[in-house]
């Protein structure tokens, strides 16, 4: 095929190009021409179509997730907001905190491994990107049934991706979510959090300024894997029938990475960059018309200089290639002698591939022929913007109307098999089979990793400041009430952060959708963005980005609304964190915060194939005191342990406990059946010592948080009323799950 | 006392490493992988992670890097030399130790909190435990089943070189339980769990594996 330059589009203006192929719409083609005031070159027209698909436009999306900008709290805590790789918050001490959360669930879905392996390594390269140093990672995953044939191609591949990429890297995984349901069958969720941490002067930008600077392309070569990734594949529903989508996923090379990351701290250590991207989905038409926006605009790129893995590549497949493991930098000509220094001594591929100019065009050629000139902005940033039907889906009354009504376990028999069911189920059943594969050590600062609420992480071994992050999505919840479905996955995650006692400071999302095409989906989607929007406003909270992921759905049916929310936040002091469970006899054992009849969206309903009725409310108000409460109880030394309630309720909060530190308890209970089932949100067990009772008591009247004495802590068994469970018996229940499952 | 701790390009623990050491009271010194200089240390510290990205053999393209020439040489002649999870495997590779680092049975990565017993405190890394003393210290690794012919397995169970046992269920598949293993001098230990993690128990699972560079402290002295 001959060289398509703009000399030529220019005197052929009336070629056919295969515009729909790539995923551009007729209106979006016609567009590109209008800016252009010509046909795009075939590399143009490469670029603007990963640019403008949905997973790098937004277009579907930005109209809602405004709100997160124009409802945002005034805080000073926040250094870098929504736009750039990730937001960045200060944490103190003169430390800034990087975060945040992507999806990777096409690939995932057609090659488990790699898919979840680079899932991984993009986010990792997008908190490196910002100059912080990765300090740990998070994976909430989905499934769809567990013993689904499918499910076992696809979770084992998923798990040993995650784990073989981040444990390559020596990043701890410190927490994150296994939840199954057959929605997620064709559509397996696999989102990656990322958290890096940084001095606030080492925060770095992606922008291309000072004209004469060079563009300099680090990292892996370029191949031909993962072309189009964006746009074939994140953003277009699965069809059964169809080419294979294989190619359009990415290959990791983990050692690579570690290495990039590495040479990449060194270089940022030494002040050598002016801007920095890291080239993740759109690849170079990515990076460098974000760079160039970034800055003035101007910037040329000699492309053939760009080392490849395959020769054979032509200049718009280089233009799209997603190989992984590669770095943008723009580099000042008097530091560029280090910059290459130092990667050599990493022995990573360098070279400078272009300059930064004066101009406002983004100018690339092939050999000394100009096959891309355009205003970078038009690329990256003024991509379609969609303003898409949305309507309340049908179902929203239907199952409103629906009434849970299940015979209540009531008996001491019917207690403990609900107990030993709900502690099996694979839902709640121990996730050791999934985390034991993720080094949760390495770096030597994890505080807290699962089964805990939250994951915890020193960052400074002198003053003991640490950071914890929580993640969590209930789509039951937001099935029956996206709106409160996303209030009520904000508050969870937040009480996660503060059951240690860390106080929450920042959010990031990742929001995982079937197609905006369908009004019904997107209405879940806007009533999402508009719940968690009005929450962190709420709970002063800012949002310091996200992801959204659309399209997953198989044919017509679409996933259930998962909106995965990230919480951060900080605690001064990791030494004085209330850990999640005691380990030892004599404790009191309280429950914090009132039990409604909240059976709608529980696990117990699931469990009984039920999905329907009204989902709890969620009073933010009171999930702040109770934070509060959490917060002073370590700082004031009340609280042995304190853990969450949440999917499974108290039987699910009451096993955890015990089997953590293998210590029993005695609980007496009212209305034992809804006590143990119900999921009514805001609530939490803490232990602790009799002469910390009247402290307790007082600090719970101060934030109007109802206070219920359940039990004592000891023994080898959990007994609730007359029903008795041996903990070996409940361990085995809750541990052989997974095993049986997978192992 | 100044103890190396080697960095590879894809060593991972070698920041752990480093704090142990200081935590026992002694000198880290930074050791470049390219860089064939031991730079006066009395001990060496080959630390966990993927060193070249172990896409061969794990360990099998470190042993030739520039650093191991002088570290062979120097172990030969009684330094001290500790090689945990990825060192462990450079050390067979590189035929300071007998035997090789194979697959987990299970086939896939581990990390557990894992009971160990000492059986050998002989060893300049094993000198502060008491024999029999069971530890409790972070496992974890995709390649660390311990295999070796009949005739090593019984030189080693006669000269009592195996100097630390998993206790429980075997989490690897390693022949007899190996944990750990020592040269016939006792000053080179090879260790498929980490001590390094668990200096403190904030951070680890316990504060047992402190003693291991407490022990190479005492034995400098000496």
């Amino acid at each position: 095929m001959s060289l398509d330059t703009v000399a030529t589009a220019q005197a052929n203006p009336d070629a056919t190009q295969p515009f729909a192929e790539l995923g551009l719409k007729p209106d979006e083609y016609a567009r590109i021409k209008e800016i252009l005031g010509r046909r795009p070159t075939s590399s143009e027209l490469a670029m603007y179509s990963v640019m403008w698909s949905e997973h790098c436009s937004y277009k579907s999306s930005k109209v809602h997730l405004k709100q997160f900008g124009e409802k945002a709290v005034k805080t000073d805590a926040l250094l870098v907001g929504i736009g750039e790789n990730a937001g960045v918050v200060d944490v103190g001490q003169g430390y800034a905190v990087t975060f945040k959360i992507e999806s990777h669930n096409h690939p995932s879905f057609i090659e488990p491994y790699q898919g979840a392996a680079t899932g991984v390594g993009g986010i990792v390269r997008d908190i490196l990107t910002m100059g912080a140093r990765p300090i740990a990672v998070m994976d909430p995953l989905r499934f769809g049934p567990a013993d689904a044939p499918d499910t076992r191609r696809v979770l084992p591949g998923i798990v040993a991706g995650v784990g073989g990429y981040g444990n390559c890297l020596g990043l701890p995984n410190i927490g994150g979510e296994v939840v199954f349901d057959e929605t997620y069958l064709g559509n397996p969720l696999v989102n990656a959090l990322c958290v890096g941490v940084m001095k606030h002067s080492d925060i770095k930008l992606a922008k291309a300024a000072g004209a004469g600077n060079l563009v300099v392309l680090y990292g892996a070569k370029t191949g031909g894997d993962g072309i189009g990734g964006v746009s074939v594949l994140a953003s277009e529903t699965f069809e059964s029938k169809g080419p294979a989508k294989r190619p359009a996923v990415q290959v990791g090379d983990p050692f690579v990475e570690k290495v990039l990351i590495e040479c990449s701290l060194e270089i940022f250590a030494e002040d050598l960059v002016v801007g920095i991207q890291d080239l993740g989905g759109a690849g170079l038409s990515c990076a460098t018309s974000e760079l160039a926006s970034g800055g003035s605009g101007g910037m040329t790129v000699q492309l053939d200089k760009v080392p490849l893995r395959d020769p054979s590549l032509s200049p718009e497949e280089i233009l799209m290639s997603e190989s992984q493991e590669r770095m943008c930098a723009i580099v000042e000509p008097s530091k560029i002698a280090r910059f290459l220094e130092i990667c050599e001594k990493w022995d990573v591929t360098v070279t400078v591939i272009g300059e930064v100019t004066d101009g406002n065009h983004l100018e690339i050629t092939w050999n000394g022929e100009l096959i891309v000139d355009v205003p970078p902005r038009t690329v990256a940033h003024d991509g379609p913007v969609y303003n898409r039907p949305l309507a309340q889906p049908a179902y929203i009354d239907a199952v409103a109307k629906q009434v849970i009504n299940l015979p209540i376990p009531s008996t001491a028999d019917e207690i403990k098999e609900t107990v030993l069911k709900l502690a099996a189920t694979p839902n709640l059943a121990d996730k050791s089979w999934v985390t034991d594969q993720y080094d949760r050590y390495v770096q030597g600062n994890s505080i807290q990793s699962q089964p805990d609420d939250s994951g915890m992480v020193r960052i400074d071994e002198k003053t003991h400041l640490g950071v914890a992050v929580a993640t969590d999505a209930n789509a039951n919840w937001s099935y029956l009430n996206p709106y409160e479905g996303a209030k009520l996955a904000l508050a969870e995650a937040s009480r996660n952060i503060a059951t240690a006692g860390a106080k929450p400071l920042a959010v990031t999302n990742c929001l995982n959708f079937g197609s905006p095409e369908d009004p019904g989906v997107m209405w879940q989607f806007a009533e999402t963005v508009r719940g968690l929007a009005d929450g962190c406003l709420e709970m002063g909270l800012p949002v310091t980005g996200g992801n959204v992921s659309f399209y997953n759905q198989t044919g017509s049916v679409a996933i259930l609304p998962t909106p995965v929310i990230g919480v951060l936040g900080v605690i001064d002091d990791v030494r004085t964190r209330t850990p999640m469970s005691f380990d030892r006899a004599g404790l009191d054992l309280y429950l914090l915060g009132e039990t409604q009849n909240d059976l709608a969206g529980s696990e117990w309903a699931y469990m009984h194939n039920q999905r329907g009725g009204v989902a709890p409310t969620a009073d933010l108000q009171r999930e702040m005191r109770l934070i509060e409460l959490l917060v002073a109880g370590r700082t004031k030394k009340i609280f042995t342990a304190a853990h969450d309630l949440s999917q499974g309720g108290l039987a699910a909060t009451l096993t955890e406990m015990v089997l953590r530190y293998n210590t029993g308890a005695i609980v007496q209970l009212e209305d034992v059946g809804i006590s143990l089932l119900s999921e009514t949100p805001g609530r939490v067990v803490v232990a602790i010592e009799p002469a910390q009772t009247q402290a307790l008591s007082k600090e719970a009247a101060d934030q109007k948080i109802t206070l219920i004495k359940i039990g004592t802590t000891g023994g080898d068994s959990l007994v609730i009323n007359d029903a008795k469970i041996s903990l070996t018996e409940l361990r085995t229940a809750h541990t052989e799950t997974f095993v049986k499952l997978f192992g | 006392m100044k103890i190396g701790v080697v960095t590879f390009p894809g060593t991972l623990d070698d920041r752990d490493a480093a704090r142990a050491v200081r935590h026992a009271g002694g000198e880290s010194v930074a050791l470049w992988h390219n860089d064939a200089d031991l730079h006066g240390v009395d001990a060496v510290i080959l630390p966990g992670g993927f060193s070249y990205g172990d896409y061969l053999r794990c360990g099998a393209i470190s042993r030739f890097s520039p650093v191991m020439e002088p570290i062979i040489k120097a172990a030969q002649g009684g330094m001290p030399l500790l090689g945990i999870c990825n060192g462990f495997q450079v050390l067979a590779e590189a035929h300071l130790i007998p035997g090789a680092l194979t697959r987990n049975h299970e086939l896939h990565f581990l990390c557990r909190d894992q009971t160990i017993s000492i059986e050998n405190t002989n060893t300049a890394w094993t000198s502060s435990f008491s024999k029999g003393e069971e530890i409790v210290i972070p496992l974890k690794n995709g390649e660390g089943a311990y295999m070796c012919d009949d005739k090593t397995l019984a030189m080693l169970e006669g000269e009592g070189r195996i100097i630390a046992r998993y206790v429980g269920e075997n989490p690897n598949g390693s022949r007899n339980l190996i944990a750990g293993i020592t040269n016939e001098r006792g000053n080179i230990v090879g260790l498929m769990p980490h001590p390094e993690h668990a200096i403190d128990s904030l951070t680890g699972p316990s504060a047992d594996g402190l003693g291991f560079f407490t022990s190479v402290l005492k034995a400098m002295v000496k």
